[in-house]
């Protein structure tokens, strides 16, 4: 789960870690009021999205005036921002944080996460800031230093220092070094963050160590015991079908084809949607149902599938193990019948009591496609789909000449 | 002989009374396997299943002979029950549980490594199907039925996907000599290269085939440890060509998140390290099938 920069930043503040002075707004008007409230003659005004390269696409405005300050946040404000990162639907800016202006004499790079080879948590630093650091990990992999943490006894001095040293700092900054970057380690550590990335971290024209810019990540599995971080989940960031799925409990990311998938283990759905990849169409979603599929939740899962407009053909997919194919059929059947399908639908089962499963699909009377392995459905699916589009471009024809 | 457990291998559930731990026990006594007991705390003393239950895995070690557990405690609790089973001396344990926070499992895996390598207990999993060597025994939540027993290998990350490779194999009249689901989470117990030492001194084992996905390092690691250290063939097929960049697909592990992590990369340096690639999901018995038929020519 992601969060908001303003976020990890009232975090890592509580960590000992300096922050620049901020505030949040919610309009125009609210943004000068925090601008009034902080000291200076500069102020940033940084669109609140959970995307990084938010510079680039005007996403953070540097103001001199109180009125650039007004005219940035009602340029933010409501507006979609794509980033590289956000994809062509961008995310909706619904927030602005307007925060003093830094002076920047260096920006650095400094970054925490669970590194899965080495099975602990690793630090990772570079002098140079600022910069996209997977770009840097190509052109120059000596400018970035690697510190693997000892779980059973945590992020050490020495290996603080090691780093600060790497970083450039210099003696006097060393002691708010060592605050800042432990500060940080045990908010991933304490909070189950996945990653906490600081791009830039700055040294400052009077030698302070200012976190500029911060991301965070949290593992979903650990909320249960993060209450507090789990009120921060931010919905509007989310694909809209990826959330109303996480609220029913299923598993979905939506994609940009149009053959919709439900399919139970995740595995086996990323199988499948290669399989229709391969008989040469697209899918338009992944779906895992999960192991205890009853038919309410086949239903569910149906409704989700079938709001994306784009789907023109929809496969069914099921090895059952703990899950029974009969009893998937007839969610299979009751989800059809009170839907009622716009699209063609093919449906494979397989596993435990599957000679069952497939008697009720026959015996249902409804117009469902069957297969029995997963090179038949993939192709089935996939000569649906096309049968679908052709007749739409035939329709379009006709429609033309008429 | 198969690998981590056999018909002999005494067996108990840790969450044993709970409604799944009850569930699948069941299943895996029907099938055969060797379950002696279960550990719920608190429920010691009482019999479950016409089993004994036990308070602590200790005690059902030195008190019905404890060699391998499964897991099915909830995520909150799991990484605890782990370390009570390698503290216990267990030798083998399948954790099943979905949902372990990754920050346990790196604990785990600390504490795991604490034991010297010889006492050092064997985990596979979190987040798998288990573990069954066909017509010996199963430590798992599969349907035992697809699984036919025989000589090829079988280690996978998704449990669903292992199925619809032994339903493959079995259709083309291939058997199994042990199956492994080693889970789809960041950290796990074992990789993919830890099962495949175990299968290459194997006596029962001809040839392996590993279904990777989308998502950390693991599968290369394997291909050169196989490349490098095994006389067997092995036989790969990774899920995932479809998958976006960034996006988390179902298993918490399954996040193209850096270089070389795609489908289409892994798949890339496993053929360039030799290792025999399924084209499709749908031609993994049809790969194997072909393979085994150039050993015996």
């Amino acid at each position: 789960m992601d969060i908001h920069e303003y976020q990890a930043k009232e975090i890592l503040a509580r960590y000992g870690a300096k922050i620049a002075e901020g505030g949040l707004a919610y309009s125009p008007e609210e943004s000068v009021q925090r601008a009034r409230e902080i000291e200076g003659e500069v102020w940033v005004v940084k669109a609140q999205i959970h995307s990084g390269a938010r510079g680039k696409a005007g996403g953070i405005k540097v103001c001199r005036t109180h009125e650039e300050v007004e005219a940035a946040a009602e340029g933010l404000l409501g507006r979609h921002l794509v980033t590289r990162q956000t994809g062509a639907a961008g995310k909706i800016c619904s927030r602005v944080y307007v925060e003093a202006g830094t002076d920047i004499a260096k920006e650095l790079y400094l970054c925490f996460l669970i590194d899965r080879s080495s099975e602990r948590i690793v630090m990772v630093g570079s002098a140079r800031g600022g910069m996209d650091i997977e770009e840097l990990a190509g052109t120059d992999p000596g400018a970035i230093k690697k510190i693997h943490i000892e779980p059973a006894v945590g992020l050490q001095d020495f290996q603080v220092r090691d780093m600060a040293f790497f970083l450039g700092l210099d003696t006097a900054q060393l002691i708010h070094a060592v605050k800042t970057i432990k500060g940080c380690y045990r908010a991933l550590r304490d909070l189950d963050a996945s990653m906490l990335e600081i791009n830039p971290l700055a040294v400052t024209g009077s030698g302070e160590l200012i976190i500029l810019d911060a991301k965070m990540s949290f593992d979903e599995n650990a909320l249960f015991r993060h209450h507090e971080i789990a009120e921060l989940r931010d919905k509007s960031q989310g694909d809209s079908r990826e959330v109303a799925a996480a609220d029913q409990g299923l598993n979905y990311v939506g994609l940009d084809g149009d053959i919709g998938c439900m399919i139970n283990g995740a595995g086996l759905a990323m199988a499948t949607m290669d399989m229709i990849k391969l008989a040469g169409g697209k899918p338009a979603n992944f779906l895992d149902v999960g192991g205890g599929a009853s038919p309410e939740r086949t239903e569910k899962a149906f409704r989700l599938v079938l709001a994306d407009q784009g789907v023109k053909a929809m496969l069914v997919n099921i090895f059952a193990g703990i899950n029974r194919c009969d009893w998937i059929a007839e969610g299979v059947i009751q989800a059809v019948r009170n839907i009622g399908m716009h699209v063609p639908l093919v449906v494979r089962l397989s596993g435990t009591n599957v000679e069952e499963g497939r008697r009720l699909i026959a015996a249902s009377g409804l117009p469902i496609i069957t297969a029995d392995t997963l090179a038949e459905a993939a192709e089935k699916v996939v000569q649906a789909c096309n049968a679908v589009i052709e007749k739409e471009n035939e329709g379009k024809t006709d429609g033309n000449l008429g | 002989m198969a690998i981590l457990v056999d018909e002999r291998t005494r067996i108990i559930v840790q969450g044993f009374t709970g409604k799944i731990g009850t569930f699948h026990a069941q299943d895996m006594i029907r099938y055969g396997s060797n379950v002696v007991g279960g550990v719920t705390p608190g429920k010691g003393g009482q019999r479950h299943l016409d089993l004994p239950v036990f308070n602590t895995v200790r005690e059902a070690v030195q008190q019905a002979g404890a060699e391998a557990s499964i897991v099915f405690v909830p995520p909150a609790f799991a990484a605890d029950s782990i370390m009570e089973a390698a503290d216990a001396g267990i030798r083998y344990c399948v954790a099943i549980t979905d949902g372990i926070p990754t920050q346990d499992m790196v604990t785990v895996k600390n504490f795991l490594r604490r034991f010297p390598l010889q006492e050092r207990m064997v985990l596979t999993g979190p987040n798998c199907a288990g573990t069954i060597s066909p017509g010996r025994a199963m430590l798992g939540i599969m349907p035992g039925h697809i699984y036919l027993r025989g000589n090829v290998g079988v280690v996978a990350r998704s449990g669903t996907l292992g199925y619809e490779a032994a339903d493959q194999m079995r259709g083309l009249g291939i058997g199994i000599s042990t199956s492994v689901g080693i889970g789809g989470d960041p950290i796990i117990g074992s990789s993919h290269r830890d099962i495949l030492e175990k299968f290459e001194v194997d006596a029962d084992t001809r040839a392996v085939i590993m279904i990777g996905e989308i998502g950390g390092p693991q599968e290369v690691e394997a291909g050169i440890f196989a490349r490098e250290s095994m006389s067997k063939p092995l036989i790969a097929y990774i899920a995932g060509l479809t998958a976006p960049e960034g996006r988390r697909m179902g298993h918490a592990g399954a996040i193209i998140s850096s270089a070389g992590e795609s489908a289409a990369e892994k798949v890339a340096m496993l053929k360039e390290l030799g290792i025999t690639i399924c084209p499709t999901p749908a031609a993994m018995g049809k790969t194997v099938a072909s393979v085994l038929a150039g050993m015996a020519g």
